[in-house]
This record gives C-alpha cells, sequence and structure tokens, in this order.
C-alpha cells in the first residue's frame, strides 16, 4: 500500500464538495472587520460560527493590553515554559486563573488543544482507568492516547451507564479519572453534571470538567458549568481555552489538588513546545478580568442565542439542544446540509457545517454559535436567512429537519 | 472454555454466535459474516457504526472494552477473544 492511498477516500470527499462548488472547510475570512463581521468571497458577511462567545476580539481594553505588552516584552517567547518561556505574566495569569476558581493553582498551555493533550498526558499512565463521555472532544481522546491509558467510553450524557461503567471497575473506579464537557461543542448541550458528581460521591474517583464552550457563558461569574451546577468543589480540574470566551488562543487547567504542579516536568505538550506569545497572555488577563467583573456581556449573549433558538426552532427546524451559545441544526443528511450551507453563506451568513464522523450519531448539522457582540439587526438577519431557506423551493422540497 | 456474566455462563462459541447474529442485524443479512470477517474492511460499517455495535455489545456481556484495545481488534474473532479474556476477568 502506497504512502498516499489511504487519502484516496478524502480526496473523494472533496471532488463531492468541488461538484457542488463550495469548500466549507477552507473558507478564507478575505478581511476581518469585527468580532461578528468579516469579508468572504467579496461580500460583507456576518460570522456566526466563531465560538466568539462574548465578542472580546476587538475589545479596545484587550488590544491595547497586547500592544503594550508587544511594545514591551516582544512578539514571542521564543521557548518553552519549562525553559526561557515563563514570564512574570504568565506566572501572573495562572495565579488570576486560580483565584477566579477559588483553587490552589492553575498552569497555562499554548493552546486549549494542548490544555487537554498536556494535562491528561502528563497526568495518566499505563495503568490508569480514565471513563470518557462518549462525545468528548477529540483533544480528550488524543490526551489519553498519547497516556496510554485505559479508556473507557459512556454513553453521551447518560449517567446511569456512567454508573454501571464506573461500578464494573470494582476497587480500580476510586483512582478513575472520570472527563466530561460542561456543553459540547456540536450539538450545544449540557452535562448532566450535578448527577454525575453524585456517582463520583457514591463510587469515588476524580473528575476533570472541560469548559472550553462554557467558560464566561454559564454560571453567575462565568465559571462555566461547574458554577451553573454549583460542584465546583467536586471538580478535581477544569479545563479551559483562551480561544472562545477570551478571544486569544491557549488554554489551561486549574486544581486545588497540590500536585497540579508536578505535572508541568510530566507534560510533554506543556514541555516540548513554545509558550504563548507576550501580547496573547496579556490580551487574555484582561479579557478575564472583564469576564469576572460583570455580567452584562453573558446577559447579552444569554438574550441573543434565546432569541435566536426561540426563533429557528418556531421555523420548525429541528435543533440540538435546549438553548445555549450553540445552536445546531439537524439536516436530513450531508448533501442536504452541503447545500444548506452554500446557500446560506450567499445570503451572507458565515456558520460551521459539520457532517459525520465528526458529528454525533451520524448526524449532518449546521451549527451556528452566538456571540453578545450580534446586534440585534445581526441576529434578526441570520434568522430571516434560515426562514428564507425554509421557504425556498428547492430546500424546502427535502422536508428540512425530521418531519418537523 | 467457560466464563460467568453475572449468573450466565457464557463460552467462545457463545459469544461468536451472539457477535455474528448483532453484526448480521446491523448489516441486514448482505454479507455472510464468520470469525475471519473483517470488521472494518469487510463490513463496510463508519467508525460511528463500530461504536455502537461496541456499546451493544458490552452491555450485552456486562462488560467495559477499553477503547486502547480497539487497534489490535480487526476479526470477528480478535472481539470474541478479547470479549472471552474481559469476561473472565470480570
Amino acid at each position: 500500500m502506497g504512502l498516499f492511498d489511504k487519502f484516496r477516500g478524502l480526496a473523494g470527499a472533496r471532488g463531492e464538495l468541488e461538484q457542488i462548488g463550495i469548500d466549507p472547510f477552507g473558507v478564507e475570512i478575505e478581511k476581518i472587520l469585527s468580532p461578528t463581521e468579516g469579508i468572504i468571497h467579496g461580500r460583507r458577511t456576518i460570522l456566526a460560527g466563531t465560538n466568539n462567545y462574548l465578542g472580546l476580539t476587538f475589545d479596545p481594553d484587550c488590544v491595547a493590553a497586547a500592544k503594550r505588552a508587544l511594545d514591551s516584552e516582544g512578539t514571542g517567547t521564543t521557548g518553552s515554559r519549562m525553559a526561557n518561556g515563563s514570564y512574570a505574566n504568565h506566572r501572573k495569569l495562572e495565579r488570576e486563573l486560580a483565584a477566579f476558581y477559588g483553587m490552589r493553582d492553575a498552569i497555562v498551555f499554548s493552546t486549549g488543544y494542548q490544555a487537554n493533550l498536556g494535562l491528561l498526558s502528563g497526568l495518566l499512565g499505563q495503568n490508569d482507568v480514565v471513563m470518557l463521555d462518549a462525545d468528548c472532544h477529540a483533544s480528550i481522546y488524543d490526551g489519553c492516547k498519547l497516556a496510554g491509558a485505559e479508556v473507557i467510553r459512556f454513553r453521551h450524557n447518560n449517567v446511569d451507564d456512567l454508573a454501571k461503567r464506573m461500578r464494573r471497575l470494582g476497587e480500580r473506579a476510586r483512582d478513575t479519572l472520570i472527563v466530561i464537557e460542561g456543553i459540547y461543542s456540536m450539538l450545544g448541550d449540557r452535562a448532566p453534571l450535578a448527577e454525575i458528581v453524585k456517582v463520583k460521591r457514591e463510587l469515588g474517583g476524580y473528575l476533570l470538567v472541560d469548559e472550553a464552550h462554557s467558560l464566561g457563558v454559564l454560571g453567575d461569574r462565568g465559571r462555566g458549568l461547574v458554577e451553573e451546577a454549583a460542584v465546583l468543589a467536586d471538580a478535581d480540574f477544569v479545563v479551559g481555552t483562551f480561544s472562545k470566551s477570551l478571544g486569544g488562543a491557549g488554554g489551561f487547567c486549574v486544581s486545588d489538588l497540590p500536585e497540579l504542579d508536578l505535572i508541568r516536568y510530566s507534560s510533554r505538550p506543556y514541555i516540548f513546545t513554545a509558550s504563548p506569545s507576550p501580547a496573547t497572555i496579556a490580551s487574555t488577563r484582561q479579557a478575564l478580568a472583564k469576564l469576572a467583573a460583570g455580567r452584562h456581556l453573558r446577559e447579552r449573549l444569554s438574550a441573543n442565542y434565546k432569541r435566536l433558538h426561540a426563533e429557528l426552532s418556531g421555523m420548525g427546524y429541528t435543533l440540538g439542544a435546549p438553548a445555549s451559545p450553540v445552536i445546531a441544526v439537524v439536516l436530513n443528511d450531508r448533501l442536504e446540509a452541503l447545500e444548506f450551507w452554500k446557500h446560506l453563506v450567499q445570503r451572507g451568513v458565515y456558520v460551521n457545517l459539520m457532517l459525520p464522523p465528526a458529528t454525533p450519531n451520524g448526524v449532518s448539522l449546521i451549527r451556528c454559535s452566538v456571540s453578545a457582540a450580534h446586534t440585534d439587526e445581526q441576529i434578526a438577519a441570520i434568522s430571516a436567512a434560515f426562514a428564507e431557506l425554509r421557504s425556498a423551493a428547492g430546500i424546502a422540497a427535502a422536508e428540512l429537519g425530521s418531519g418537523t | 472454555m467457560n466464563a460467568m456474566t453475572g449468573n450466565i455462563t457464557v463460552d467462545y462459541p457463545q459469544i461468536l454466535a451472539e457477535i455474528c447474529a448483532e453484526l448480521a442485524t446491523l448489516t441486514q443479512g448482505r454479507i455472510e459474516i464468520g470469525e475471519d470477517t473483517d470488521l472494518l474492511g469487510d463490513l463496510n460499517l463508519d467508525s460511528l457504526q463500530v461504536m455502537n455495535f461496541m456499546l451493544q455489545i458490552e452491555d450485552r456481556f456486562d462488560i467495559s472494552i477499553p477503547v486502547s484495545i480497539l487497534p489490535d481488534v480487526r476479526s470477528v474473532k480478535d472481539l470474541a477473544l478479547q470479549i472471552e479474556r474481559l469476561v473472565r476477568a470480570s
């Protein structure tokens, strides 16, 4: 078998996209105009697929902080956190994250992907068991794989299935790491965290909650599902990213366990990569301060996603989950989703196209992510584009949604 | 070789028969399934179908199959042997 033979399937799939005349996975934003607008194919386009939940990417204070850091600390650290790449502000951000969660310490990683990769591969060994929700993000699966740990999946959001599998482990359950997410990125559904914590309290184990899509979104102070479900003290590790609500790039883990600091020494994705640039750290610190300071961005975000969710639901679309900033429209099949995505972009609305096998249960999705920075007019325009497609002859013929 | 799952004794032929029956349902009888059937290559199942099939099998035998052993499972026989091992260890 030749080196590139395995790409035949991919080449075929890409050929199919070319025939339809779209490139949904290679979109170029020719010019970014704001957190919610850009130029795509020469057209002014509303961005509704960016994970920019609080819309802080152009926040004047965050931009100014990044510029100051660029001037005073340079363009990059040119080294690992373990060598010359830990500046005072990297450590300050770690202390601020720990204080935000009321935990002992935090570790900053260079990306959100690496936060999971780094924590899981540093924490777990070959004899450890890790229990994953089946719909966990690729970074979680990859971290476990890098660790060589024994990975057991439980059915998505199914607490009884988790408990059954924990019981099967017997004594080993006490040292098992359970990994779940606050909001799942594809459908926008939340973990039944309070019930999962009950299982942990009964059967033992450690709990890691990935709040990538829920930091700054859920909870009174924006600390995510652990705060909303009032189980912060039961989360042994909280992982998050700087690249969504905080508008930067990077990731973190916070924990109250004193051993967290030791993971720095065993985590290859922490040791063998350059640390985040000073400008990234500076804008992230500023964004975290804003996120922690008040509720107005979360309230604005909540009003926006509840409105769009209600309007799409009212049009008869099948949606993946109750209202959250991730609104997934479930379509009948892959071809319909491709056509649907193409028509939305032509109407000046950019969303994410999600196809199997990346999606749960093999569904084809149009995924919107709503921002606090979306104006009322933009939400109305997104909604109007979906309404047009609902009634457009060519697409309506396919009977959108699951018969709804 | 007998192994216990709950109060039920299962042996290799029985495990094999149950896997084949489950796969026959999944493939709607289109393909003849035996010990040497390649789970990915012969059955034309996508990775999601394989995952869901594994969850069904796990429930049937009251075991958890670690994801990490799956790269070593190619054929129906490989899977039956792994299940027998896990059932005996449980």
